[in-house]
């Protein structure tokens, strides 16, 4: 098990002194002109080593992103952005970061638009964080207070504002380019890419899109060096994360640990067992509601990475678990996730506009029964014909979590169909 | 999903002087000709003020942002926070029955509602005072299942718990929002598992308090200070005992309480209220009460009677003896 001294987030339950005074007692705020004063080259050469991969569910490695900014400017002005528009179904953790534990984010603010040459971050927070957005705006109003945003940041020589910025309920929005939009205050329709957003971003300027968790985690590793943060976890996976653990685990939870632990660690040890014992587990999906389901078999060994979720056929997506156990109706489960998906559809790309439509529809036949068992490969076909042909990720995103429960749960969906139709079970579903 | 104006529009829409100061502030977040960044933010705002987005105020933050009414328009209806009808006049639940709170009993949360707001989503109670919708994930699936209410997440639900935070908002308080079975935040139920050393100084997580600071969980946002009345965790009136007639003395001179005058007196007589250590027993749900069968809101605790008459007892007893 992680221990505290390695954690990166240190008040993320918020008991402890939330305030910058209790901040810095934490260890926050330490040297950032000393961080800075290293240079851009240097602190992106050191996020790369560190092989820190993004947090908000794709894994794009961080520093390398950085990297793409352009080196100088043309007379645009840069822009990082972060993106705290956290809707993805089971994802509770960036909350915590910012609520709680907001200096973590406003210093890698800093730390990250100065590697880029930005003087300017906008954070996009969802809508529906009210609380959340006060409460950071305090930390944020602290920060200038005291000098270390603002005109020459820390006595750095770099100005630096950070501005709040929030959505109004749309899932859409948390995909980097539909987030883009919305902050110009346009419907968050995604935009073709490319141009990418490091070139050709907000306003038309060079931007780079960052979720909260990655940016609040930079200034530690910079402190605490490369090798450290790359120590945690397996090649390639490396570092702590945040972790969330939902639904039918004892003791759900938010918590941070090394990245690579297994599933069955994670929730014995923090969500305090799978209710009613670990053999009444029935399936997981990993990171939030576009990772395939895993049926229970597959769990105990599981190891929470990004190879490991890889491996699977699944994948980490933000890592916050959703537990189901033997009493879950599973299809129903996954069957809300498409209604997720169809309303949260921005309607921009047919295959996706019309397919999370069908796919919820075939869904709503399959929880009932009352379908034929051919079209279980038709919803197959449907989801096959949605993936790769939008612009964003959504349409895939609506896909996988079906085709995980087609791949796993087939039989169970059969059964359901025979049984509306006979009246009986089959051996399978009676065991 | 289809999404349009309500057909019954109000005549006209402006911010408050003191909204309107705030959404200037906030346009100058963005760059020179960008204003309309600020869309979302200043409907949300005009939401806040009115209790949704109207026509009129469409068409005035269209105008103040020098954009097309269309594109407002088209803002408005594209984000499903904004209420594109009238709500309930108190409190608009809005129950979140995505995957982690569905298998958690979000279900059950919207059978209350459908027993005892009204039907259908979106339709107000008969009383006028409430309205309900089931919306998508609000990421606080951690503490599932759970509801905002206003501006505030209430979490680790149950039906029977929700019935009753649904009386006390009828009985006209707004309860403490954050975990409804007593946890701090998102941390493990009895038990730290993780970062078990450090002063536990704060009372209550981030959220919490600053529902508690501002007390504005179902209030209008006008720009100005949240009154007394809607401020939080408002108690349940409770009617304080009252006599049929003064008791054998004659009535105390209630007058010598600051803000009591003549017409008060003999509103509170008329109540049933005849002396001092009457009114230096009241607790706050029974203040609640007195104040709202008095014409004056928030003056029994503005004028602080229960503590005065207190004073003045203790005084009448210290004499006596």
């Amino acid at each position: 098990m992680l221990a505290d001294t390695d954690r990166i987030f240190t008040n993320i339950y918020g008991m402890y002194d939330r305030s910058l005074a209790g901040a810095r007692k934490r260890g926050l705020w330490d040297d950032t002109a000393g961080i800075l004063g290293r240079g851009r080259d240097k602190i992106i050469e050191e996020m790369k080593a560190s092989g820190l991969r993004g947090r908000g569910g794709a894994g794009f490695p961080t520093g390398l992103k950085w990297s793409f900014m352009p080196k100088g400017s043309d007379g645009r002005p840069h822009y990082l952005v972060v993106n705290a528009d956290e809707s993805e179904p089971g994802t509770c953790k960036d909350r915590e970061i910012m609520r709680h534990d907001p200096h973590t984010l406003i210093e890698g603010c800093l730390v990250a638009g100065f590697a880029m040459g930005a003087h300017t971050a906008y954070i996009y927070l969802r809508g529906e964080y009210i609380r959340e957005r006060e409460a950071l705006q305090i930390a944020i109003d602290e920060a200038y207070d005291a000098g270390l945003i603002g005109p020459n940041a820390c006595g750095s020589g770099w100005d630096f504002d950070i501005y709040l910025h929030h959505g109004a309920g749309a899932y859409i929005c948390g995909e980097e380019t539909a987030l883009l939009e919305s902050l110009e205050g346009r419907k968050g329709m995604p935009r073709l890419k490319p141009p990418f957003p490091a070139n050709t971003g907000l306003y038309g300027c060079p931007t780079t899109v960052n979720n909260v968790e990655s940016i609040a985690v930079a200034p530690t590793i910079l402190r605490r060096g490369a090798g450290w943060f790359a120590g945690i976890g397996r090649p390639n996976n490396v570092g702590t994360k945040l972790f969330a653990m939902s639904g039918h685990v004892n003791r759900p939870c938010v918590v941070e640990e090394a990245m690579g632990i297994t599933m069955r660690e994670l929730i014995d040890k923090h969500g305090g067992g799978v209710r009613g014992g670990w053999d009444n587990l029935k399936a997981i999906i990993p990171g939030g509601a576009s990772c395939p389901v895993l049926p229970a078999e597959q769990c105990a060994d599981a190891i929470m990475d990004f190879d490991g979720m890889r491996e699977l056929k699944s994948s980490l997506g933000t890592a916050c678990m959703i537990v189901m156990d033997k009493n879950t109706d599973v299809v129903k489960a996954i069957w809300r996730l498409s209604k997720f998906f169809k309303h949260e559809s921005c309607g921009q790309c047919t295959p996706c506009r019309e397919g999370t439509g069908w796919m919820m529809r075939v869904m709503d036949r399959l929880v009932t029964g009352e379908a034929e068992v051919e079209e279980i490969d038709m919803l197959l076909s449907v989801t096959k014909q949605v993936e790769g042909h939008t612009i964003c990720a959504l349409g895939d995103a609506a896909a996988w979590p079906i085709q995980g429960l087609i791949r796993h749960f087939r039989n169970e969906i059969e059964d359901r169909i025979k049984y509306k139709k006979t009246g009986r079970v089959s051996a399978v579903a009676a065991e | 999903m289809l999404r349009r104006l309500s057909p019954h529009q109000p005549e006209s829409f402006e911010f408050t002087p003191a909204n309107l100061d705030w959404a200037k502030a906030w346009i100058a977040k963005y760059p020179e000709g960008r204003q309309a960044s600020a869309v979302i933010p200043l409907l949300w705002r005009a939401q806040e003020q009115e209790g949704w987005v109207t026509r009129p105020a469409i068409e005035y933050i269209a105008n103040m942002l020098g954009m097309a009414e269309i594109r407002v328009l088209e803002v408005a209806t594209f984000y499903f926070m904004f209420q594109l009808q009238p709500i309930g006049k108190v409190a608009h639940f809005q129950i979140c029955g995505t995957t982690s709170c569905m298998i958690c009993g979000a279900e059950d949360l919207i059978a209350v509602c459908k027993r005892r707001i009204a039907a259908n989503p979106h339709e107000i109670s008969a009383d006028g005072r409430f309205s309900w919708e089931e919306v998508e994930c609000l990421g606080a699936c951690a503490n599932a299942p759970m509801a905002q209410i206003g501006k505030d997440y209430y979490e680790d639900l149950t039906a029977e718990g929700f019935e009753t935070l649904l009386d006390e908002f009828e009985g006209g308080a707004v309860p403490r929002p954050g975990s409804q079975i007593g946890r701090f935040s998102s941390e493990p139920l009895d038990g730290l598992s993780s970062l078990t050393e450090g002063e536990r100084i704060e009372k209550a997580n981030g959220s919490v308090t600053r529902a508690m600071e501002h007390g504005d969980t179902i209030a209008s946002i006008t720009g100005e200070p949240v009154t007394e009345r809607a401020s939080f965790a408002a108690p349940i009136p409770k009617q304080p005992e009252t006599l049929p007639a003064p008791r054998a003395e004659g009535p105390d001179d209630l007058k010598i309480i600051k803000g009591i005058g003549p017409v008060l007196e003999e509103k509170l007589h008329g109540l049933g209220y005849y002396h001092f250590d009457q009114i230096a027993g009241w607790t706050d749900a029974e203040i609640a009460w007195v104040d709202t069968h008095l014409d004056f809101h928030g003056r029994v605790i503005r004028e602080r009677w229960v503590e005065q008459a207190r004073v003045i007892v203790a005084e009448t007893a210290a004499q006596d003896a």
